[in-house]
């Protein structure tokens, strides 16, 4: 894999490799021995990767989750997955290239895979409409998870996605009401669900595939009711304020985890997924395979209850113990 | 998601709108630029006397005209808003939620609790509009959670009058979780064959049109709503195309099949009930 496109915030580490490149060209000129000096800039490279990954702010990872060589959801199935069938269309409308699904084998495990696709070029964002899915793909999910809960097929869903497409067609089919009915029949489905969003969890697009009994975010992904961007029009009535709104938004996975709007955080290699897809890949599939292990062994019964549960407690709200009027 | 600045399509603002009138006593019909005067709206339940433009409604104003007098009781209603994001923008969370406190006389943008509907047990959650465009934050998602709760632990059915433009930013993911926590709610009401009557009203749009005013066993609409996911700014700036005309009205939803009846609201009352008796709750 070739050398991913720096981040304005990586700029310090393209200087480093500069210096490095030139190291490299001087001792190779005049056939000399610069390997100590190779070394240390070497180690000076991984330090300050280090430093900088390790000190992120909310729009950097953004930035990272975004970043077009981060791998995308068919990249996980083909490492994490075998026997991968892609499974076409909602046999309503049609079939929406923005949300593949399937089924494949986690393992030894039988399972439905949903998933958003993003692409890398023109052409593909083409195909793919940027991860921006119609009602068909929501509809489409539902299906498939059907499917799954009528052959005691365990639900994996990964979520990478700006959001639900907002078009004329998306509004003509109610997208709103894909979303809806998809948040309604999830809390009911009687097989176990686990999401992982592995890039943008844009809002009630991401959310549309996300009521699982355990949500997993990658360490540099976001999950928000808002783009930043989005945000920023908004509160200051100018987009240029997207990092501040990032930052407002508490939408890092290390925020979510404080919220308890994520169950987990699936740590990714150094200086991100976008430097190392196979790394990325092996972490992520042991992540989902351990605890697919786990809600398995759950009675369905049991599952369904805890699932209702922890979506009943999100919300912080202040009740005074004297409030007028009986309570529910 | 789109969060609205203003009610599109000029509807929604006409109880605070600004003129050269005095404010409270005439306003201008946004419909057919008609002068109303406020008695007459009241007297016809905010709905212009000339062209039927449905004014937007307090949430007090509507349980008023859709239940039996006398027979609301609020429930929760010490529910407070907190910020607990520590929202940091142009203005912060807490000043806003005080602003429409005071400018509303609501706690929050919901108003919830149960009644009777021409002697019919429901249990009720109404948005207002007018406070904080409706959003849907933890207290909206709560109030309207237990609404639903308490109507399947009493086996009755739920009516929800929504308005909103969409989730409520100040609280982060918090907000967004709120719908898939309602849209559960209505999971256990519907499975135990309990009636849910979603009613649509200008306007009602991303987050809430998302979840829970999507999912009625019975989605009627006032004439004229906007409803819709997206707002049209956003769809323009995104496709590039001109809109279809009338695009995300009621009418539209109906003849694209979302909508079961646009109900005049003078109607809504005699129909809604009608719907509850022939749906009845079902025999457990």
């Amino acid at each position: 894999m070739k050398e991913p496109q720096p981040l304005d915030f990586e700029k310090p580490i393209v200087e480093l490799q500069r210096r490095l490149q030139e190291i490299r060209e001087h001792s190779d000129e005049h056939a000399l021995d610069f390997d100590s000096e190779v070394e240390a800039m070497e180690a000076k490279i991984e330090i300050t990767r280090r430093e900088i990954y390790d000190n992120l702010n909310a729009w950097q990872r953004v930035q990272i989750a975004r970043h077009v060589q981060r791998p995308f959801a068919l990249d996980y199935v083909e490492r994490c997955f075998t026997n991968w069938n892609e499974l076409h269309g909602d046999r309503l409308f049609g079939d929406d290239k923005a949300m593949p699904c399937g089924i494949a084998m986690l393992g030894e495990h039988r399972c439905i895979v949903i998933t958003n696709q993003k692409g890398r070029n023109t052409k593909e964002n083409v195909l793919r409409n940027f991860g921006c899915a119609h009602p068909e793909g929501y509809r489409k999910a539902l299906r498939l998870m059907q499917l799954g809960e009528k052959f005691h097929l365990p639900v994996i869903s990964l979520i990478d996605t700006p959001g639900a497409y907002p078009g004329i067609g998306s509004e003509e089919r109610h997208i709103a009401e894909a979303i809806a009915v998809n948040l309604r029949e999830m809390m009911k489905l009687r097989v176990p669900i686990l999401a992982a969003v592995i890039g943008e969890g844009g809002s009630g697009g991401a959310l549309g595939i996300g009521v699982a009994d355990h949500v997993m975010i990658l360490e540099n992904a976001y999950y928000s009711v808002i783009s930043p961007e989005a945000c920023s029009a908004i509160l200051w009535k100018d987009r240029r304020h997207a990092a501040e709104a990032a930052e407002a938004l508490k939408l890092t996975a290390q925020d979510l985890m404080r919220l308890n709007v994520v169950d987990e955080i699936v740590s990714e290699p150094d200086g991100g997924a976008h430097r190392a897809h196979e790394k990325a890949a092996e972490i992520l599939g042991r992540a989902l395979h351990s605890n697919l292990e786990r809600l398995l062994k759950i009675p369905i019964n049991q599952l369904l209850k805890k699932r209702y549960e922890k979506f009943r407690r999100l919300g912080n709200f202040a009740e005074p113990p004297k409030g007028n009027g009986a309570t529910g | 998601m789109a969060i609205f600045k203003k009610p599109p399509t000029g509807g929604g603002g006409g109880r605070k709108r600004r003129s050269d009138i005095p404010e409270g006593l005439f306003q201008k019909c946004p419909g057919c630029n008609e002068v109303v005067h406020e008695i007459e709206l009241t007297e016809n339940q905010r709905v212009c006397p000339h062209c039927d433009y449905h004014f937007s409604q307090s949430a007090k104003e509507r349980i008023e005209s859709l239940l039996d007098p006398g027979s609301f009781v609020e429930m929760d209603a010490s529910l407070h808003s907190v910020d607990s994001l520590r929202f940091q923008g142009m203005a912060t969370y807490k000043d806003r939620l005080k602003k429409y406190q005071e400018s509303t006389g609501l706690i929050d943008a919901v108003l919830s609790g149960y009644g009777t509907l021409e002697g019919i047990r429901v249990a009720i959650a109404v948005m207002d509009f007018a406070f904080l465009a409706a959003t849907m934050g933890s207290v909206v998602g709560e109030r309207i959670t237990r609404a639903i709760e308490y109507a399947t632990t009493e086996r009755i059915p739920i009516i929800i009058i929504s308005a909103s433009g969409g989730a409520r930013m100040y609280e982060g993911m918090l907000s967004l979780m709120q719908m898939a926590k309602t849209s559960g709610a209505l999971a256990r009401h519907g499975e135990a064959r309990l009636p849910y009557i979603s009613i649509l009203t200008n306007p009602t749009t991303a987050g809430v049109m998302a979840s829970y005013a999507s999912l009625g066993d019975i989605i009627v609409a006032e004439p004229k709503s906007m409803i819709g996911f997206a707002g049209p700014r956003v769809i323009k700036e995104t496709t590039h195309q001109d809109l279809p005309k009338g695009f995300q009205t009621a009418e539209f939803l109906e003849e694209h099949g979302l909508i079961d009846q646009i109900v005049h609201r003078r109607k809504l009352r005699p129909k809604i009930a009608e719907f509850l008796r022939f749906l009845g709750p079902a025999a457990a």
